[in-house]
């Protein structure tokens, strides 16, 4: 572990980074209506805030040598208990800047596309005040140094998620996306809460650098309950098999959210988890597999899912899982593969942030209409849109020179170096990619337009616009530059580790292996979308298209593996509780209750009958005292 | 009293020459400015004018309390014994004197209030006039006020102050006779409903002078046994010859009996809800806070320095009063139907609670109960404020269906009697948990486990009660009977606020107040 450098200069605003989104959020939440005119502003502002000072932040970094770019700053101490203590303390490193560049600057965009999108929502400034406490959230699970504090962060980003998904709580389906999305969250907090509580057992600590320090001593069955406990962690609130049924329903929520937490880095909390523990999971072997299986399947139900859906928005969040999918593999790899599981986040949060974003702007020209079967021919109609949208198009199949051509295919050769099954399977995965999204793009902006009758498509407004452009630029040139120029391998390796093995062919022919295949499915999307025409109402399908539909069968399986056994207990326990346990209590008031009425009845109101009362009290205790001596 | 005669006649046989007795005037100045205070305060009602009588006082009770206590205040750290063994200044008795000071002086503020009652205060405008005579209506019309209750508030408080510091069992009975005529009388004293507040007076000057001539009766054996009347020295005679005679049997109970009189213990409690529900409400607020302060100090300096030695002796006979005190207040108050009864069961249920202290003999318990009894009298004051001030046209509701839907004609009123329900329930974050905390942990560390499990239950049925109250404020919707609130002037608010901010304040931050009480909590011997 490297030597913690004091936090001075510019890295003693480690706080403020946190404080700015948290004050925000806090004056919009609680100031009320007043601030109703100007309040959104302030929350894009502190954010944007907070930006600056993560860029700073990274300048200076770059000037320190390699082993001198972890910064600790302690506030105060937060818990101490016995032999349990926490602090409020942050640690900034090359991992944290990344996520604290990726939640802000992002975070900024999207938040000044909200002035836009959000423009005649009434209830705006709440929107705006959830937004700040996401971003507040985010950045203290990404800055503590410990995993309670963490833990608190990660709390927070649940809030904040449930909330915003709920936002339009007049929608029925809102509302049950968010209730949704917490109860299944919740199966993951256990799973956190648990791992810290073993870690502190096993330790005695819950700070990385002891953990971190000491965790070769401890036995291998006891570090893999921690992975695998983690890992549990990190399916619930990255969406991954088996707590993935969530994630779709979350599009209820207004799309800058779905951009913003439910794709570019709310939802890649899990990875980072798993990325800060990698001593643990580099000594646990079992659990690192199970991280890779885990990827695996979540990779590919997500892009089958994504194939299948006609809401753009749940066909782009079977994307995020399965994109997602890649970031967990990657990082069940151990040190060939964690560095590109960040890598890979971090081009994700982009190109996928311009993605929701653009299918916002679609929406917002198609009076909120999500289903592609009504799209068609939106090319002329917005340029803007479509042309951003196109470039994060080629950046998440991965398309040379953009994004994913670089992260994704980094993703496949470490995979390769791991197994060739593994390897196998990610290539195949990047397929399918093209073709699901080959689909999106063909139905929205090209084709016959299939509008409803009162639909008058329009590009939107320039405070929605130029966060896409911005995007569409980092999607185009972001993977370029952090290869090439910012050398994300070597920038990384203090924190994550990193090895290369040696592959039994040239890198070349994956590379051009994975880019045919992924050709192939755009091809095959083209024909089946483009070239044909799009029937407006949706075909029966083979049998796995209706699987897909059906999100593979997730929530009929959760139905009856946990919602119905559940239903039958606490059913059965209320039949017990208003049989026995209410027989039981309101057997015993009735009981009290009649022995205050009786009991009240010696209150007669009498001088004389008080006097003999008495009387018989001090014979009492007389008696008593009397016994009492003689005994 | 002819039983105290005979007492002193044997005392001053024993002294064969008269001296001056020694008496360190400092250490027991509180109790010599509000007697000073009642002093004066009867002249003014000779010879001050009708006009001036009241501001003058107000003046006289306000500055002698605060006057008083900032004396108490400043004895800090005293522990001495004065006037010839007789009185004891140490920790429980400045802490005690302290808090029955400043309770005192909440309750002279809700006395002092004028504003409620569209006819004047809270009290008869003639005591001597026969309920519903012409005389009594001619004194309404003209708008008499009685001024005579503040020197009986005064000599009360006097009592009160003497109580848990008298060291000597004749100085102790002179102390609960001061003490407690005055409040004979005021309790009689009600402007409304005056035939109630007379049997009220009239049922607690006889019980309390039957539980008065049990007291002096014990006394008198005691002597008869050990020789002396005072607390150090019947200790030495029970350590000098143990586990003899009748006399200290019969003594010790009756003893007993006249202090768990005062404190409203089961079955010496019959009085309690007739005399709460009688008496005017300021002074019901007034008294059942002091007193219940007043004779648990007294309670536990004669069982703690004098009776110490026969601990085994009256720990069981504690248990028993203590389970049926705490059992009984709680089951009966289920059935009232009357605020005022149900408050007068609740403290008599609370009695039971702070009993557990005693019967913990330990510093801790004597600390818990202090605490207790604190963290009581505020809550107990404030409650009998809002009692006051909820009215309909007929004067103070305190039928309980008249409190349904309070909550929502006045949030802020009802929402602060909640509070003190959950208080006096013992909910968290409210004085009244930290102070059953602090008793039952002492009653556990002293091995009465089964007496903390009958407590526990016993506030399980306690809390139903308070809760159904906050249920009926809040829970019900107001009908034509609801009563409503009528807005004080600023001598209740402040009693209320301060009851309010005290409950509250004590359950957050309870430390700087345990702190206090653990480090008073010795007798000197």
């Amino acid at each position: 572990m490297t030597m913690l450098m004091p936090a001075e200069g510019v890295f003693s605003l480690i706080w403020v980074l946190i404080a700015l989104p948290l004050a925000g959020a806090a004056i919009l939440l609680f100031a009320g209506r007043r601030t109703n005119s100007w309040g959104p502003y302030l929350g894009v502002l502190t954010v944007l805030g907070s930006a600056v000072i993560g860029v700073l932040m990274l300048l200076e970094m770059m000037q320190q040598p390699a082993d001198g770019r972890t910064y600790g700053q302690e506030l105060f101490t937060w818990i101490q208990v016995g032999g349990f203590s926490a602090d409020m303390a942050f640690q900034l490193d090359q991992l944290s800047i990344v996520f604290v560049l990726l939640i802000t600057i992002v975070g900024s965009l999207i938040h000044v596309y909200s002035l836009g999108y959000m423009a005649h929502d009434k209830d705006r400034r709440k929107f705006f005040g959830y937004l700040n406490l996401f971003v507040a959230a985010m950045l203290l699970l990404v800055l503590a140094n410990n995993y309670l504090l963490l833990y608190v962060g990660w709390e927070g980003v649940g809030l904040a998620s449930y909330l915003l998904i709920g936002f339009w709580q007049h929608k029925p389906s809102a509302a049950a996306a968010a209730k949704k999305a917490f109860i299944i969250n919740r199966v993951g907090d256990v799973g956190l809460s648990l791992a810290i509580m073993l870690m502190f057992v096993t330790f005695g600590s819950v700070s990385f650098q002891d953990v971190f320090g000491v965790a070769d001593q401890a036995s291998e069955g006891t570090l893999t309950a921690i992975g695998l406990l983690l890992l549990l962690a990190a399916c619930g609130k990255s969406a991954q098999f088996p707590l993935q049924a969530w994630l779709l329903d979350a599009m209820e929520g207004p799309t800058p959210v779905s951009a913003l937490i439910h794709a570019a880095t709310m939802v890649t909390a899990g990875v980072y988890l798993i990325v800060r523990s990698n001593v643990i999971f580099t000594a646990a072997e079992w659990a690192a597999i199970a991280v890779i299986v885990v990827g695996l399947i979540t990779m590919w139900m997500g892009a089958i899912i994504g194939s299948a859906k006609d809401d753009i928005k749940k066909s782009l969040a079977g994307s995020t899982m399965s994109q997602i999918g890649y970031m967990i593999t990657a990082a069940g790899l151990g040190p060939i593969g964690y560095v590109f599981a960040i890598f890979h986040l971090l081009t994700h949060g982009v190109f996928k942030a311009g993605l929701f974003l653009g299918a916002g702007s679609v929406m917002h020209g198609m009076n909120d209409n999500v289903n592609m079967r009504r799209y068609g021919a939106l090319r002329s109609a917005m340029v803007i849109t479509a042309g951003t949208f196109i470039v994060c198009y080629l950046a998440i199949i991965g398309i040379p020179p953009f994004d994913g051509f670089f992260s994704k295919d980094d993703i496949i050769h470490a995979s390769f170096e791991r197994s060739p099954i593994i390897g196998v399977l990610a290539m195949l995965a990047a397929g399918l990619t093209g073709f699901y999204m080959t689909r999106m793009v063909a139905m929205t902006f090209f084709g016959k337009a299939r509008w409803e009758d009162d639909v008058h498509p329009h590009e939107s407004p320039k405070v929605m616009t130029i966060p896409l452009i911005i995007l569409a630029i980092g999607a185009a040139f972001l993977g370029m530059a952090l290869v090439y120029w910012g050398d994300i391998e070597s920038w990384l390796e203090p924190v994550v580790g990193f090895e290369e093995n040696p592959l039994p062919l040239a890198s070349w022919v994956y590379e051009a292996t994975t880019l045919a295949l992924v050709l192939i499915g755009v091809a095959i999307g083209w024909i089946m979308y483009a070239r044909r025409e799009v029937p407006v109402e949706a075909p029966r399908g083979t049998v796995l298209t209706r699987a897909a539909r059906e999100e593979l069968y997730g929530n009929q399986v959760n139905d009856v593996l946990v919602v119905q056994p559940t239903h039958y207990a606490s059913r059965s326990l209320v039949w017990f509780d208003n049989k026995a346990v209410d027989g039981f209590v309101n057997g015993s008031a009735a009981f009290v209750g009649g022995l205050s009425g009786r009991m009240r009845r010696y209150q007669t109101g009498f001088v004389r009958s008080y006097a003999l009362s008495m009387v018989g009290g001090v014979l009492l205790v007389v008696l008593a005292l009397v016994l009492v001596r003689m005994s | 009293m002819s039983a105290l005669l005979t007492a002193t006649t044997v005392l001053s046989e024993t002294t064969e020459e008269f001296e001056l007795p020694s008496i360190n005037y400092s250490a027991i100045a509180p109790i010599l400015i509000i007697f000073g205070a009642a002093i004066v305060s009867v002249l003014v009602e000779a010879f001050a004018p009708r006009r001036a009588r009241r501001p003058l006082q107000l003046v006289i009770v306000l500055g002698s309390v605060i006057a008083a206590l900032v004396v108490v205040v400043s004895l800090a750290g005293t522990f001495l014994i004065t006037a010839e063994g007789a009185i004891a200044v140490d920790g429980p008795t400045l802490v005690m004197q302290g808090t029955l000071l400043v309770v005192s002086l909440l309750g002279a503020l809700l006395m002092a209030e004028r504003t409620i009652d569209p006819l004047g205060d809270a009290f008869a405008p003639r005591a001597s006039a026969l309920p519903g005579s012409e005389d009594e209506r001619q004194f309404t019309e003209r708008g008499y006020l009685q001024t005579e209750i503040w020197p009986f508030f005064l000599f009360a408080l006097t009592g009160m102050l003497l109580f848990p510091a008298a060291n000597d069992l004749l100085l102790m009975f002179v102390a609960l006779e001061v003490m407690s005529l005055p409040l004979y009388l005021l309790a009689g004293m009600a402007r409304r409903r005056r035939l109630l507040s007379q049997e009220a007076s009239l049922k607690y000057f006889l019980l309390g002078a039957f539980s008065s001539a049990f007291f002096l009766y014990g006394a008198a054996m005691l002597y008869g046994y050990s020789g002396t009347v005072s607390l150090t020295g019947i200790a030495a005679a029970l350590s000098a010859k143990p586990g003899e005679g009748a006399l200290v049997t019969i003594g010790v109970a009756l003893l007993l009996v006249g202090l768990l009189f005062k404190i409203a213990a089961v079955p010496f409690h019959q009085w309690t809800p007739d005399v709460y529900q009688g008496a005017p409400t300021p002074v019901t607020g007034f008294m059942a806070a002091t007193v219940k302060i007043a004779a648990f100090g007294a309670l536990f300096r004669l069982l703690y320095v004098g009776l110490g030695g026969m601990q085994w002796d009256w720990e069981p006979v504690l248990w028993i009063v203590s389970i049926l005190t705490m059992v009984v207040g709680s089951i009966v108050a289920i059935t009232q139907t009357d605020i005022k009864r149900m408050l007068a069961y609740s403290s008599i249920a609370q009695a039971g609670f702070i009993l557990v202290g005693v019967v913990a003999v330990s510093r801790e318990g004597l600390a818990g109960s202090m605490f207790y009894l604190i963290a009581y009298a505020f809550t107990t004051i404030g409650a009998f404020a809002v009692v006051a001030m909820v009215r309909d046209a007929s004067g103070e509701a305190t039928h309980l269906s008249k409190w349904a839907g309070l909550g929502k004609k006045s949030p802020l009123v009802a929402g602060v009697f909640a509070v003190f329900m959950l208080a006096l329930a013992g909910i968290p974050l409210t004085s009244g948990f930290i102070g059953k905390f602090s008793v039952f942990t002492a009653a556990i560390a002293s091995g009465a486990t089964w007496l903390v499990i009958v407590a526990v239950g016993a506030s399980l049925i306690a809390a139903f009660f308070y809760a159904r109250v906050i249920v009926l404020m809040f829970f019900s919707e107001p009908t034509e009977n609801t009563a409503s609130v009528v807005v004080p002037s600023a001598f209740t608010t402040v009693a209320l606020a301060a009851g309010a901010t005290v409950t509250i304040v004590l359950g957050i931050v309870p430390q700087p107040v345990l702190e206090l009480v653990s480090n008073a909590d010795v007798f000197i011997r």
